[in-house]
Order: structure tokens, then C-alpha cells, then sequence
């Protein structure tokens, strides 16, 4: 879309006009804009200092290797692949939806609005199922007191550290409690109920040299403030998401009511547009520095 | 002109707006494959751990890096349509973004001496360098 033709030599600042040719409530709606992309690169840019400060940080590959009902598999960058196309693909969907408005389209643009409220839906999911497998993901990692635990992905705690040598391994599950050895072992078996009730007739050493058989591979507990980043972010990022779908439903319903028709132009669709886009091009600075480097 | 504009005094000039969605569909091939080129960077940096020496794993970081500044190039200038505003509203939005230049660099550089300083005896008792050296060789 190329811009009418603007006389050239217009003189932008010698009054009578408004030197940036935008309405009042689209340029606040870019500086608003510009503020959050503030906030956002200064989380973004903490979280690179802090990884840049240590010698161990988590390996997004093994962090995020999942994928909903695919099991044990290993997948690293698939899930988080298709939560970036639907996003992509909801911003084409939005920007859709403006280009509709302009052509004053009101079924075009609800249509499009409701493909962006679904792509929007479909990303929150992907988050929350995303979250909820760190949440309760069940990895063994070294603690702090030396021993071997089952942990999961935490703002306190982690095991994403380097992988633990066999010695240092035998040796934290020789000071491991009876309760420790039965929670390793049980992760051993994925959870079959009557492996677990076994599990826990057995003595110390049966348990430890299951374990040892089994060829557990168990980690380092991983950098603290890996979790407090990770969660802290993409729940930034996931809030902006959810406040973005609430726009764009309301919108929605705006449209259908008539309201932009009734006003002669669709503008606000437009500025609901900058912030679902927003949302979008923050998605691949996070899916930068969280999944690819 | 062909879409109906609103009337207000501080937009002189409206932009055109009747052409199609092919330019749209053309920065979405682009994002597409911009993102697809990332993950297979980021895959081979995956298939290759502990292969590729330091430059290597640091230019394909790099390489990821400038295609992820290319694909927000796309995004607000076609899809915010940033790039069809006039030069005045474009720079008062480019120009303060330009802090992140020196926000970016001064952070990790910062990042980076306080590894180092973790790494060697700086103003450290000899009690605390050798905790420091052995975590150090655990975590490696």
C-alpha cells in the first residue's frame, strides 16, 4: 500500500497541520508501544546479563523437548515452533481484518477478528500446557544438601544444570532417603501404580542398584534464576496475549454491533491491530532468546 | 481515495489504502521462511552440541539474531503499517529505540566481566577461588 501522493516539500512544521499526519489516539497507542518494548527488551536484556554472568545456563533443547501426547519423545523446537506460527498467523489474520476495515467490509472484519481471537486462544493454550509439563515435569537432579531429588521447573528450582558424573551420582544416592530412592525409582517406571507399591518394600540398596542399573541420567540442579526469567517473561508476554484477545473480542463485538460503521471509519480496529502486532513481534525476540540461542 | 476517511485535523494527507492483500501474503511467506531458516540454525545448533567450537556456536547465534531483527522489520513495517506513515512519525518512533544499541552492549559486557570475575581470584580469598574452580569444572 503505497502512501497518496504527498506534495513534496510539504512543510511539516511550519503550523496549521499536525507534523506526523496520524490521529491523536494512534500515535499514543505507538508510544505506548514504544514504552512496553522498553520494558520488555529491559526483562529480556536482565535475563541476558544474568545467563551471560555464569558458566552453566539451561539448554532450551533439553528444557523444551515435548509435545502434547507424544509421550517421552524427544522433540526439541517442534512445540514451540507451532505456538510461533499460530501467533505469525494470527497477526496475518489481524492485519486482514484492518485492511477489511479500510475497505469498510464489516463482514470481512468479523470474520477476520474472530480467526484472531481463535489464533490467540490456540497460543494461550499452547502456553498454559507448556507451563503445566515444566510445572510437573519430574527430573533428577542434585540438591543442595547433596542428596538426589525428583524436582520440576520452578521460580526456586530447577534441573537443568550439566549432567552429573556416574561417580558423584553414586555417591549423592548412597546419602539419599528411603523416600528419595522409591520417588527416583518410581520415575523409572512412569508411573504403573503397582511398580510403585513394590518400590517401597524394597530396602535402601535394591532401590540404589535398580536405579544404577537402569542407567538413570541425573543433573546438576540448574541456574536459579532460570525459572524466575522464564516464567516471569512468558507470563509477561502470555498476560499481553490474554489482554490483546479481550481487545480484539471486544472489537469484535463493536463490529458486529455496527458501532464502526455508524462512526464512518474503522480506525479502532486498526489500533487494536498495532497492539495484536506488538504482541507478535515481542513473541520473536522471547522465542529468540528463551528456545533458539 | 477509494475507502472512506475520517474527518479529523491531524491527518493532512490520507493514505491510500485500496490496494489488495497480496503484499500481505508476501511478508507472511517471508516471516515463514525467515522462521523456518531460525529453526533449522537452531536445530543444527542442537544436532552439533559440543562439536562446533566457540566462533561457530557464537556466528550462528549472530546469524539467528540478525534474521529475528529482520522478521521485526517486517512486522512493524508492513503489518503495523509503520512504513507507510511519514518520515517525521517514523523517526520519533526509530529514534529512541536506538538506547537499546548501548543497552544491549553495556548489559552483556557486563554479564560477561562478572563471569570472569567468577572465573579468576579477583579480590577473592584463596578459600573461595578453589569452591569457584571446582564448580567451575563441574558445570563445564
Amino acid at each position: 500500500m503505497s502512501s497518496a501522493a504527498i506534495p513534496s516539500g510539504t512543510k511539516w512544521w511550519s503550523g496549521g497541520k499536525s507534523p506526523f499526519n496520524v490521529n491523536y489516539g494512534k500515535v499514543m497507542m505507538w508510544y505506548f508501544l514504544m514504552s512496553d518494548a522498553f520494558t520488555f527488551g529491559a526483562f529480556l536484556i536482565s535475563y541476558g546479563t544474568i545467563r551471560f554472568s555464569v558458566n552453566h545456563w539451561a539448554d532450551p533443547n533439553h528444557v523444551f523437548n515435548s509435545f502434547p501426547f507424544a509421550g517421552h519423545a524427544n522433540l526439541p523446537l517442534a512445540f514451540v515452533s507451532l505456538m510461533t506460527f499460530i501467533l505469525i498467523f494470527s497477526s496475518v489474520t489481524m492485519v486482514l481484518a484492518v485492511h477489511e476495515g479500510h475497505q469498510m467490509n464489516r463482514k470481512g472484519v468479523e470474520k477476520f477478528m474472530i480467526m484472531t481471537i481463535i489464533g490467540g486462544l490456540a497460543f494461550l493454550g499452547c502456553q498454559a500446557w507448556e507451563w503445566t509439563h515444566l510445572l510437573t515435569g519430574e527430573h533428577v537432579a542434585l540438591l543442595t544438601d547433596g542428596t538426589l531429588g525428583v524436582i520440576p521447573t520452578t521460580v526456586k528450582m530447577n534441573p537443568w544444570g550439566a549432567e552429573l558424573e556416574h561417580g558423584t551420582m553414586m555417591a549423592a544416592l548412597q546419602k539419599t532417603s528411603h523416600e528419595g530412592l522409591v520417588a527416583i525409582a518410581s520415575t523409572l517406571h512412569h508411573g504403573a501404580e503397582s511398580a510403585h507399591h513394590n518400590l517401597s518394600e524394597l530396602t535402601n540398596q535394591e532401590l540404589i542398584s535398580q536405579i544404577s542399573a537402569s542407567g538413570l541420567h541425573a543433573t546438576h540442579s540448574g541456574p536459579i534464576a532460570f525459572g524466575g526469567y522464564f516464567f516471569g517473561i512468558t507470563g509477561f508476554h502470555g498476560f499481553h496475549v490474554f489482554s490483546g484477545v479481550i481487545i480484539n473480542i471486544v472489537m469484535y463485538i463493536k463490529t458486529k454491533l455496527g458501532h464502526f460503521d455508524q462512526r464512518g471509519h474503522y480506525e479502532m480496529i486498526e489500533k487494536a491491530g498495532l497492539y495484536w502486532h506488538f504482541v507478535d513481534l515481542v513473541w520473536v525476540f522471547v522465542f529468540l532468546c528463551f528456545y533458539l540461542v | 481515495m477509494s475507502s472512506p476517511h475520517i474527518d479529523n485535523p491531524e491527518v493532512t494527507f490520507h493514505p491510500d489504502h485500496s490496494g489488495g492483500t497480496g503484499k500481505i501474503w508476501k511478508i507472511f511467506w517471508v516471516l515463514s521462511f525467515l522462521t523456518i531458516i531460525e529453526l533449522a540454525l537452531g536445530y543444527f545448533l542442537y544436532a552439533k552440541n559440543g562439536e562446533l567450537g566457540y566462533v561457530a556456536v557464537l556466528s550462528t547465534k549472530c546469524a539467528i539474531a540478525i534474521l529475528t531483527l529482520a522478521k521485526a522489520y517486517y512486522i512493524v513495517s508492513v503489518f503495523m503499517h509503520l512504513g507507510d506513515e511519514i518520515r517525521n512519525f517514523i523517526m520519533t518512533i526509530v529514534v529512541p529505540l536506538v538506547l537499546f544499541v548501548w543497552f544491549i552492549i553495556a548489559f552483556l559486557a557486563d554479564g560477561n566481566s562478572w563471569k570472569n570475575l567468577r572465573n579468576t581470584n579477583a579480590g577473592s580469598t584463596s578459600n573461595q577461588i578453589e569452591q569457584v574452580h571446582t564448580e567451575g569444572t563441574e558445570n563445564k
